[in-house]
């Protein structure tokens, strides 16, 4: 058990030092492909945003039931079958029909090809379930319906709140599913996380309405304007929408001395706008914003050039936040922000130094510990101590793992605890001195004697992170991976440096009497 | 050799009665939960103006309508920690602060750290953090039942839960902040006294194959002394590291490395008063450890 080869040496030593070297790849910039790798701060070293966005589904829902009820008048009528009392109340849509019809209805719903019902061949499922109450129809969202139309505006959601971060500009965003209704941003390095949380805030709904009283068949609404005062009414008769916008740009218009926004329209938009203009002269039409006027400028000049602008008391920031808003699209449904942390720049690394002096002191009185306690023995797992840190950091390099604050704790741990095993060893060595002769028979048991303890020890350990790792988010996940990596290299380094190290002696001193 | 074992009676009855003040703590006192787990917003606020001092801004804060605001020094006398409930989940909450402190202060104040968390996502928090300890606990459980005869588990896991309750306990004598960095510590601790519990057993159980005439209260006594060296270095390095982070770690840490120190110190305690007696107290012999030998061939 004393012997080590010399393959098993040089094995050793490479694969030492090739963590070490991996390791310090964080202290200069390499440009070569396998070592310009780095251990990335998170975010509450290097300062940044965690936003934790929900989408509000009930408008999408209330939105697709609207449609829905058309959707079945239309397709109804058109087989001659009459639709009676077709209404909404709490996501579900009621109607009646004639006795004759009413078997045609629940085929039609219960097609596997049904128009009107989609089927999700791999739940074996319908979109919608239709329930007979006796007098008269229920039709609602299955659970897969509901699954489905929750994972389309996400994915919609995601793509919109990733242009307007993208078009803020900041560096390495991160922005990812959670559940079927949640978005987690992160944003690492972030100036101002209140402008892209106003940004992400809005669902930015545009529309074009003519102001009216005239109740015709698309009826009218109040609408507030921004001010939160005026009111106007207006018709829900959409002329165009966010949806026809090309393009949208801050504008200094020169004659008002004003910020404006000019668009740009699609065919279909500059169509619609050309006609809307042209027969509306001497109308005010709306620009309406998340339910909110904007202006409602009057129409003076047909435009046909599929091009304008918006004016509204804008600063040049609220002009460029609105133009970047307009080309990015609007959210499928509103996004409510249900957690945020975010920590500025300076704190964040006021605590990469705070880490860095707890992790040196931390050091620092172990080893001063180790050594007084144990001396030639104490400056083994010294040895072994500082490879192990150096391994550790190495494969956090190596697979750019997260650092955070907890995460520079858990190395800190596991400095601490990581003597344990070599206490172990070093004791039981001890122990066995005490009826063993013979040197080198001692270590070898102590060493084997030692293993089961310093197996389970570790193991413990090693639950816990496990579940920590999984149960955890954020920071507290990088304390569940340092501890976890480092029960590895903890391992490693005792059984393999400290062993060397620990032979190396023993076969020297062999005939030494109080070896420890 | 130290008689451990002279004592075994009186830390018992130390230990019920930590537990049972604990258990009354925690039921009747509850736990200070931050925001993680509670809901609400938090600032760090770092002041440039030495004038501006905590009863000022104190004063200021709660002019503004926030709820129940507490304004506290937070380190030094430059940093203040702002919490509050933040009931109707303003969106542009931070933004006002911002105006209306400058407005009062002048452009005095440093926004360090913002965290705004929802009830939907406190109350998950909360949840997945009773989760995690008690799978943590179940999760050991069934290693040192698969490890050891049930003798030894039910010491191990009584230790465990001493560990556990009493460190909440302190931590809510003293109305210390429960968040999620909390819940890590809680779950190293559990690791922790595992560890130290577990190194002891095995020790006993080596020694109750190794001599059939010494009795049971004698043997965890020798065995405790065994490994006692060994249980204070760990336990002393570990310690030291911890300090090192609760003196020079930050303000952030401070909670975490406190549970943790609290934690070390019970974890070892138990390992010695708590697990072993129970050992004695259900008059393990070498039968016990010899008889699952013999299923186990």
């Amino acid at each position: 058990m004393l012997y080590f080869s010399k393959l098993r040496i040089l094995f050793i030593t490479l694969f030492s030092l090739l963590f070490i070297l991996i390791a310090s790849s964080n202290l200069f910039k390499v440009d070569d492909g396998f070592f310009n790798k780095k251990i990335n701060l998170g975010l509450d070293l290097q300062g940044g945003s965690y936003l934790l966005l929900e989408i509000d589904n009930a408008p999408v829902i209330e939105q697709k039931l609207q449609n829905l009820t058309t959707t079945i008048r239309n397709y109804f009528k058109d087989k001659n079958i009459k639709i009676n009392n077709i209404k909404i109340n709490n996501q579900d849509i009621f109607f009646n029909v004639p006795d004759e019809n009413k078997q045609s209805i629940i085929d039609t719903f219960e097609d596997e090809n049904s128009d009107i019902n989609p089927y999700y061949p791999r739940f074996k499922s319908h979109q919608l379930i239709l329930e007979d109450t006796g007098n008269n129809f229920k039709v609602s969202f299955s659970k897969q319906g509901l699954i489905s139309l929750k994972t389309s505006s996400q994915d919609q959601a995601i793509e919109i709140v990733r242009r307007r971060i993208d078009e803020v500009g900041t560096n390495e965003p991160n922005i990812l599913k959670r559940g079927n209704n949640r978005i987690l941003v992160e944003l690492p390095g972030l100036d101002d996380p209140m402008r892209v949380k106003s940004l992400l805030g809005k669902t930015a709904n545009l529309t074009f309405r003519f102001v009216t009283n005239n109740n015709d068949s698309f009826g009218v609404e109040k609408l507030k304007y921004e001010d939160g005062i005026e009111e106007a009414s207006v018709s829900k008769r959409i002329i165009i929408s966010g949806d026809n916008l090309l393009d949208a740009q801050p504008k200094m218009d020169t004659q008002t001395n004003q910020t404006i926004v000019s668009f740009s329209l699609d065919r279909v938009g500059a169509k619609r706008f050309g006609k809307a203009t042209s027969t509306g002269i001497g109308k005010q039409l709306a620009i309406v914003l998340d339910g909110k006027i904007i202006s409602a400028p009057v129409i003076r000049d047909t435009i046909a050039s599929g091009s304008g602008q918006i004016s509204g008391g804008f600063t040049f920031q609220t002009a460029t936040d609105l133009a970047l808003l307009l080309r990015s699209g609007a959210l499928p449904a509103p996004l409510n922000i249900i957690e945020e942390r975010t920590v500025g720049p300076d704190l964040g690394q006021d605590s990469i130094n705070a880490g860095m002096i707890a992790l040196a002191i931390g050091f620092l009185l172990v080893i001063i510990f180790m050594f007084v306690k144990y001396r030639i023995f104490g400056l083994i797992t010294n040895i072994t101590l500082i490879v192990n840190l150096f391994i550790l950091l190495g494969i956090l390099t190596l697979f750019e793992a997260t650092l955070t604050l907890p995460g520079i704790a858990g190395i800190i741990l596991t400095v601490g605890m990581a003597v344990d095993a070599n206490v172990l060893i070093f004791e039981r060595i001890k122990e066995e001195l005490k009826d063993e002769k013979n040197n080198i028979v001692a270590f070898d048991s102590g060493y084997t004697k030692s293993r089961t303890a310093i197996i389970d020890a570790n193991i413990t350990t090693l639950l816990a992170a496990v579940i920590l790792f999984f149960m955890g988010s954020g920071p507290v996940k990088g304390f569940s991976v340092t501890l976890g990596v480092g029960i590895f290299t903890t391992l490693f380094s005792v059984y393999f440096i400290a062993r060397l190290f620990t032979s190396i002696y023993v076969s020297r001193n062999r005939n030494k009497e109080r070896l420890i | 050799m130290i008689a451990f074992n002279k004592y075994y009676n009186h830390f018992n009855i130390v230990s019920t009665f930590l537990i049972v003040v604990s258990l009354v703590l925690l039921i009747f006192k509850g736990l200070n939960f931050g925001i993680d787990f509670k809901g609400g917003t938090l600032i760090e606020l770092r002041s440039t103006d030495e004038k501006i001092n905590v009863t000022s801004l104190r004063d200021k804060f709660s002019q503004m309508n926030l709820g129940d605001v507490s304004v506290k020094k937070f380190g030094n006398d430059r940093d203040y920690l702002v919490k509050f409930e933040n009931k109707d989940n303003k969106k542009n909450i931070i933004e006002e602060i911002k105006v209306s402190l400058d407005k009062s202060f002048g452009n005095n104040f440093n926004f360090r750290r913002v965290e705004n968390v929802g009830p939907k996502v406190s109350a998950e928090l909360l949840k997945s953090g009773v989760i995690a300890i008690s799978l943590s606990l179940a999760i050991m459980l069934f290693y040192i039942w698969i490890r050891f005869e049930w003798q030894f588990s039910l010491g191990a896991i009584l230790a465990l839960f001493h560990d556990v309750i009493v460190t909440l306990g302190v931590f809510s004598l003293f109305s210390l902040e429960i968040n999620l960095s909390i819940i890590a510590a809680v779950l190293t601790i559990v690791g922790y006294s595992m560890n130290d519990t577990v190194v002891i057993f095995d020790r006993v159980r080596e020694n109750l194959r190794k001599y059939s005439d010494i009795k049971i209260y004698e043997l965890t006594n020798i065995s405790i002394n065994e490994t006692l060296s060994r249980t204070i270095i760990t336990s002393a390095t570990t310690l030291l590291a911890l300090l090192a982070i609760y003196l020079f770690g930050g303000e952030i840490l401070k909670g975490f490395s406190l549970a943790m120190i609290l934690g070390v110190v019970f974890g070892t305690y138990s390992s010695i008063y708590i697990a072993n007696t129970v050992l004695v107290r259900l008059r393990v012999s070498q039968k016990t450890v010899l008889r699952e030998d013999d299923g186990n061939s």
